[in-house]
């Protein structure tokens, strides 16, 4: 029989624990697990991104349902033990359930502190602990009211950003000076309070809570001096107790927290304590870096295998905010016997400080710039004599003895031993050991083999660039293509960075993300003004110079230099005015080719650009605007002739192609849209291989997308029946907001949806009604920016230096 | 040299062109996001694209036809492909903008 182990608690600790003895001793034991949570062990610290809405909670499941199955492992989900009964070693759950162990291992965690002021019961008062409370606070968030986040410490900051990154109006309190002053000193607290400021989120350092009010639920927060301030949410984070009322009641030794000896063993031989709830050599810890050390104490413990150690030491602190880059490392108060050297560079918003004693680095505070953070742990940790490169020891690692500014150079440098991944305390050594001896080549492959980079993610960078330094040419970096020569960025992280950074000009992302070259080239510039028009439609001052030709002149370039120019005509329906107008300008400009085109309107070729601004003046007179037939933009919506004429029709497939046309003309979009409304299953209209179309039928309208027609051909799918044209317009709205929002420049529709699933888009713009309302909202709002005739604004001198040369020269003397 | 002033620096936006027309046809005069000027033929040594009608990215265009990349510097086509466009002296005075015609001339005698 194997013995039975029993833990409490499944939280991150217990669940690397338990890695660990899987693979030391497989079979040993029979685990039982007891989880307070009803659900499996997931990565804590991933809580913030969910949080933001930048991943979603089965992205940071550590292990899921089936790996308890694989491993013979019961899980009691959702089962809080109330009694541990030492003399017939058992527990017992709420629910009831009581199991006997050979070994106990008593893994609680902590549990966050609340402030004991009154109205701190009040509904819409939180915590920030576990997965209840992000999706408690993402409910509430949907009001986009206001939040008070009591508490401005690394939980309280990253939940302010989330919140804020969710819509909501935010505000910081905190009651010492400056922020994270546990962790930062007072010059980077200070920046750090400008960087969260600068994102919108309002910060009050020396506010010292005095009641939470309320009638029946959250109306705001009262401040000691009398400040009100009001609001529907408040989390508080202002620290974790570590949660051993538990293992006081058993009896067992418990001061801050359930007191372990350095093999995580408790005043009971038979009990062990790991994780936030325990306490070793007096330190409790709140970062996951040494509980993971503790799980593995705790396994070679249980597996009876090496003599393992808990040792101490310092964990560097990192803000998951994106944008936001510190890092604090160790003892940095001020002392007669320690020395200083900072470097500050305000422009860049950069600051760092090392404090040193005895020639040797005891603490760090870096911000704006972290790079170097590794090295200065290397050093802290190995008491490296500093001395001789004191000169230049703030500089970083790059300006030490001749290695170059190269990243890979500088990581090349680092000493086997120096460590990569602080979560799990990985070092360089063991991860190129296992590129090597195990064949991985990416980035999976070293999570999975290492855990490096498994957990808070924050060294990814150090860890590819050991995969390239490792496997050289054959390294094919995460497959994720850059957008062009000039960044390493792919276009989704491109599009992420632009929003969660707020950058609102072309040189700002350039500046902030890095690019290697001074302007960018003919790919990214155009991707990049689109990406800033779609995300700032009220701010974002179009940059003519980053648009291809024929979206600077608004018409298309032909190959002979000239010029052809597709006016609108509405759902392909015109009149004799109309005609007679196209007419008058073809004679007047000696127009050489008029043309029908494919998408139901006329097409006029070979005009010289001199003469662009004056046919768009006469044809604006007919009451002409641009077909943008040159756009990545709303293109045509063909129509046929529907229930005022034909004998199937089952509702106006004409008008409700008008009436889309005239909502969607002139937005910008990643690649061309082209759309169709057909009345009946016929299809005439050919609405089945479009952008987006619509199939009239007698019950109402069935709208589809995804199609092709060109060089890929592709019938539509269907995304759903509505009753009405306000139904149809506001899905067809929310849908092309959705990809405006979301697609790669110059990735159609069907490759969009391809690439993130029929079924997703099905559920956000067409199961959910709220997704699709602010969809459309959006969509609504950025066409008020959108829906300005590009020609009427040339034919009244827009931008007239680009439709005649500056100056002739020259040909006085050639006839002479 | 000849130098003709053709007009001031601000007639040209940042990072974008405009033509010059003389009887041996357009010269497409560029200015740089760094406010450098340069002058070429507007004639892309692959199909005769109006390289003043490009994308104007560092001290380089990109044929608005088939993407070629053309070095205003030396008029060589950048990358693998491979041709070159004839370039003209042009220089900045105060904010007066100048070519060197004669060189047009030459080439027409
Ligand atoms: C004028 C027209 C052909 C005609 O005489 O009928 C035409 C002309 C051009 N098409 Fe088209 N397409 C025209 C209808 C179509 C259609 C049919 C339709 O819209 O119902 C298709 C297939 C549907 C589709 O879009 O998938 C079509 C698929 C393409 C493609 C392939 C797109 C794809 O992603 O597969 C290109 C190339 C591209 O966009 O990169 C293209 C590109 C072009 C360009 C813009 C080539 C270029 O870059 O210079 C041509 C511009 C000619 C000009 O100067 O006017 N054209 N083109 C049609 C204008 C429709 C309009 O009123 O706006
Ligand atoms: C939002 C957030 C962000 C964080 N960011 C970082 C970071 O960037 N870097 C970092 O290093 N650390 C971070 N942390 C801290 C890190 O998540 C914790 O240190 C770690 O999860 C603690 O692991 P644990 O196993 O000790 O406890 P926990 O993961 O808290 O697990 C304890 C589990 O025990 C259960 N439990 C408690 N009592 C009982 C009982 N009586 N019976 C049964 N079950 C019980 C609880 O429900 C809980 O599921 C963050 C924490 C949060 C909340
Ligand atoms: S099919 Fe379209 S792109 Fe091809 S030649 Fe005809 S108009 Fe031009
Ligand atoms: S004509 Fe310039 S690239 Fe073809």
């Amino acid at each position: 029989m194997s013995e039975k182990l029993v833990i409490i608690g499944n939280g991150m600790a217990p669940g690397r624990m338990l890695e660990h003895l899987l693979e030391a001793a497989p079979d040993r034991y029979s685990v039982t697990i007891f989880n307070a949570e009803p659900r499996v062990n997931y990565d804590r610290i991933m809580l913030s991104p969910v949080l933001a809405g930048e991943k979603a909670f089965e992205e940071i499941v550590i292990h899921g349902d089936g790996w308890y199955i694989k491993h013979g492992i019961t899980l009691y989900k959702g089962h809080r033990i109330v009694a541990i009964d030492r003399d017939a070693k058992t527990v017992t759950s709420d629910q009831g359930v009581t199991e006997s162990y050979d070994r106990l291992v008593i893994a609680t965690g902590s549990v966050p502190f609340i402030i004991p002021v009154p109205g701190k019961d009040l509904p819409g008062v939180l915590t920030y602990r576990d997965l209840d409370d992000v999706n408690a606070m993402l409910l509430a968030a949907q009001s986009r009211a206001k939040a008070v986040v009591i508490g401005g410490g690394l939980l309280g900051l990253e939940a302010a950003a989330g919140l804020k990154e969710q819509g909501m109006d935010v505000t910081v309190l905190h009651v010492m000076p400056t922020l994270m002053e546990r962790q930062l000193d007072p010059a980077a607290g200070y920046l750090l309070q400008k960087a969260v400021e600068a994102r919108g989120i309002k910060v009050m350092t020396k506010a010292n809570t005095k009641a939470i009010i309320g009638d029946g639920k959250v109306e705001g927060v009262e401040l000691m001096d009398g400040t009100i301030i009001p609001a529907t949410l408040v989390v508080m984070a202002v620290g974790i107790r570590p949660s051993t009322a538990l293992a006081k009641e058993a009896g067992l030794d418990v001061n801050r927290g359930i007191v372990v000896d350095d093999r995580v063993r408790t005043s009971d031989p038979a009990i062990m304590a790991l994780g936030e709830c325990a306490e070793v050599g007096g330190h409790v810890y709140g970062l996951v870096a040494p509980l993971y050390e503790m799980a593995r104490v705790a396994a070679a413990g249980l597996a009876d295998g090496e003599d393992r150690r808990f040792v101490h030491s310092d964990t560097p602190t990192k803000l998951k905010v994106t944008g936001i880059d510190l890092y604090s490392l160790g003892d940095f108060a001020d002392g007669e016997d320690r020395e200083e050297i900072i470097l500050r560079d305000a422009s860049a918003g950069i600051y760092k400080r090392v404090v040193l004693q005895d020639n040797r680095i005891i603490g760090t505070v870096l911000f704006g710039e972290t790079g170097d953070g590794a090295w200065f742990n290397d050093l802290k940790k190995k008491a490296t004599d500093i001395s001789e490169m004191r000169d230049t020891l703030i500089f970083g690692q790059a300006f030490q003895g001749g290695v170059s500014s190269d990243p890979l150079a500088a990581v090349a440098a680092l000493a086997d031993d120096a460590e990569i991944c602080g979560c799990n305390g990985v070092c360089k050594g063991k991860i190129t050991g296992a590129i090597t001896a195990k064949g991985l080549t990416g980035l999976d492959d070293v999570r999975a083999h290492t855990k490096a980079s498994a957990s808070c993610g924050s060294c990814t960078g150090l860890v590819e660039q050991l995969l390239k330094l490792t496997l050289g040419e054959a390294y094919n970096p995460a497959a994720v293509q850059p957008m062009c020569g000039c960044t390493s960025l792919g276009h989704d992280d491109v599009r992420r960075l632009i929003k969660a950074k707020g950058l609102k000009t072309i040189p700002a992302v350039m500046q902030e993300l890095e690019w290697k070259t001074s302007c960018g080239c003919a790919k990214c510039r155009p991707a990049l003004n689109y990406y800033l028009v779609c995300d700032w439609p009220d701010q974002y001052a179009d940059d003519y110079q980053s648009r291809f030709i024929n979206e600077r002149v608004h018409a298309n370039i032909q190959k002979d230099g000239t010029y052809s120019v597709v006016p609108r005509m509405w759902g392909g329906v015109t009149s004799a005015d109309e005609l007679r107008a196209i007419a008058d300008v073809v004679d007047k400009f000696e127009i050489p080719m008029v043309k029908v085109t494919g998408g139901q309107r006329i097409d006029m070729l070979g005009i010289r650009k001199e003469d662009l601004p004056a046919v768009w003046a006469d044809l604006g007179k007919a009451g002409f605007v641009s077909g943008h037939a040159y756009a990545k933009g709303l293109r045509t919506v063909k129509t046929c002739v529907g229930t005022d004429w034909c004998r199937f029709g089952t509702q106006d497939s004409t008008g409700l192609g008008i009436r889309i046309e005239k909502f969607m003309w002139g937005s910008w979009t990643p690649a061309k849209v082209k759309m169709a409304v057909s009345g009946c299953p016929r299809n005439c209209a050919e609405a089945t291989c479009k952008d987006v179309g619509v199939v009239c039928v007698d019950s109402g309208y069935e709208i589809h997308f995804a199609g092709a027609a060109g060089l890929d051909i592709k019938g539509t799918e269907v995304l759903g029946l509505v009753k009405t044209e306000d139904e149809a317009l506001e899905v067809i709205g929310a849908l092309v907001q959705m990809y405006r929002e979301q697609a790669r420049y110059l990735e159609r529709i069907y490759k969009w949806a391809k690439r993130i699933g029929t079924a997703e888009i099905k559920k956000q713009v067409l199961n959910d009604a709220e997704k699709r309302k602010a969809y459309y909202e959006r969509f609504v709002f950025s066409q008020k920016f959108a829906q300005v005739d590009p020609w009427s604004e040339r034919v009244s001198g827009k931008d007239k230096h680009e439709f005649r040369p500056m100056a002739s020269v020259g040909f006085a003397e050639a006839a002479e | 040299m000849n130098w003709i002033a053709i007009g001031s620096i601000a007639d040209i936006p940042p990072r974008g062109a405009r033509c010059v027309a003389t009887p041996q046809g357009k010269i497409a005069v560029f200015r740089t996001a760094d406010d450098r000027i340069f002058a070429i033929e507007d004639h892309c040594p692959h199909k005769g694209g109006p390289l003043s009608q490009g994308i104007v990215h560092g001290a380089a265009v990109t044929c608005p036809l088939h993407n070629w990349v053309i070095s205003l510097e030396t008029g060589k086509a950048l990358g693998a492909d491979e041709g070159s466009v004839r370039t003209i002296p042009a220089k900045v005075e105060g904010q007066r903008l100048f070519i060197a015609l004669e060189a047009l001339a030459s080439k027409a005698a």
